[in-house]
């Protein structure tokens, strides 16, 4: 299936989970994820099942004011 | 005598409130909190790059070592569901119930947006967070956040960024004498004469980032900020003098020598 993370596209198999999302973007704690604009906790990344055209956002600490 | 900021019920013994952004390196960042000791440092988040460096790793070690609570932003949001799902990521990351909750409604004054903010907050109070609102100074605006469970509220004093201090004496002033909850000054600020000026009109705390960052020597102006904030409060505390119309010696007259009484 075809989604984005971070705005890219992203090819992933059939059936993936946001723990495959990750994988493909070697993603390095500590960082979050949402779908869609919903937020994914991270006791659910291996059961949240990803479906075509899905927008991954994954995020991590920076500076701020 | 205790004077902490407290802040749904947590106390904290400074009155500043510093962010970490737009420093000349992590090493300032870090001699400026230090010379502050404030009582939280804000943080934000952004996408995580293919292949990421270091440099986000950098700043998470860096704030485990400051050991500052973290108050994380909702920075860039322009809608309710950017905001509440920004803080929630947020909490998971940062480990805290702590939020300040940024809803941008114009992108080129960064003013936020009024419509939305009321019901953002109210969501994530309903969630647990701690909910520190960005929000213009308009009074009845503030009002709605504290009825939907905000126990603090932080309204600008300019745009964020600007430097150019309270805009608005008067407005500022008037939340403070309508609204019970504790007021914190976040944005705008350029000056610490500005932050001690807020302080003597009775804010309970400010918050900034550009000021110190920018400023040719963060480490002092941090320094700076942190004194004139507890010189602003302590003030205010004290309780200013009643301005007089005229003139009157503070030198006692009695006994002036070579004083003598014209005759008209």
């Amino acid at each position: 299936m075809n989604v984005t993370i971070n705005q890219q596209a992203a090819t992933l198999p059939a059936h993936a989970t946001v723990q495959d999302a990750l994988a493909t973007l070697a993603a390095r704690p500590p960082f979050a994820v949402a779908v869609n604009t919903r937020f994914v906790p991270n006791t659910q990344y291996a059961s949240h099942a990803l479906h075509e055209g899905d927008r991954i956002e994954v995020i991590a600490p920076v500076t701020g004011g | 005598m205790n004077d902490s900021l407290t802040l749904y019920g947590h106390a904290f013994a400074s009155r500043l409130l510093l962010g970490t952004a737009r420093y000349p390196s992590p090493a300032v960042l870090e001699a400026a909190v230090q010379r502050a000791r404030p009582a939280m440092v804000t943080a934000s988040l952004r996408r995580q790059g293919i292949n990421a460096t270091n440099a986000g790793e950098s700043f998470w070690e860096l704030l485990k070592r400051l050991g500052v609570p973290v108050l994380p932003n909702t920075a860039g949001c322009h809608s309710v569901q950017e905001a509440v799902t920004t803080a929630q990521m947020a909490r998971e990351v940062f480990g805290t119930p702590w939020i300040k909750l940024e809803v941008i409604g114009d992108d080129y004054t960064l003013q936020p947006d009024t419509l939305n903010l009321v019901e953002a907050a109210s969501l994530l109070i309903k969630d647990g967070f701690l909910v520190l609102p960005y929000t213009t100074d308009d009074l009845v605006l503030c009002q709605r956040l504290v009825d939907v469970g905000c126990q603090a509220v932080m309204p600008w004093a300019a745009p964020i960024g600007t430097g150019r201090g309270p805009q608005n004496p008067y407005a500022l002033q008037t939340l403070r004498e309508r609204l019970p909850v504790p007021l914190l000054v976040d944005a705008g600020l350029g000056l610490p004469s500005h932050a001690c000026q807020v302080m003597e009109w009775g804010f309970d705390g400010v918050l900034l980032n550009t000021a110190v960052a920018l400023s040719q020597d963060p480490v002092a102006m941090a320094g700076a900020f942190a004194d004139a904030v507890a010189a602003g409060r302590a003030a205010h505390s004290a309780g200013a003098m009643a301005p007089q119309q005229a003139a009157q010696p503070s030198t006692p007259v009695l006994g002036t020598p070579f004083w003598h009484h014209d005759k008209a």
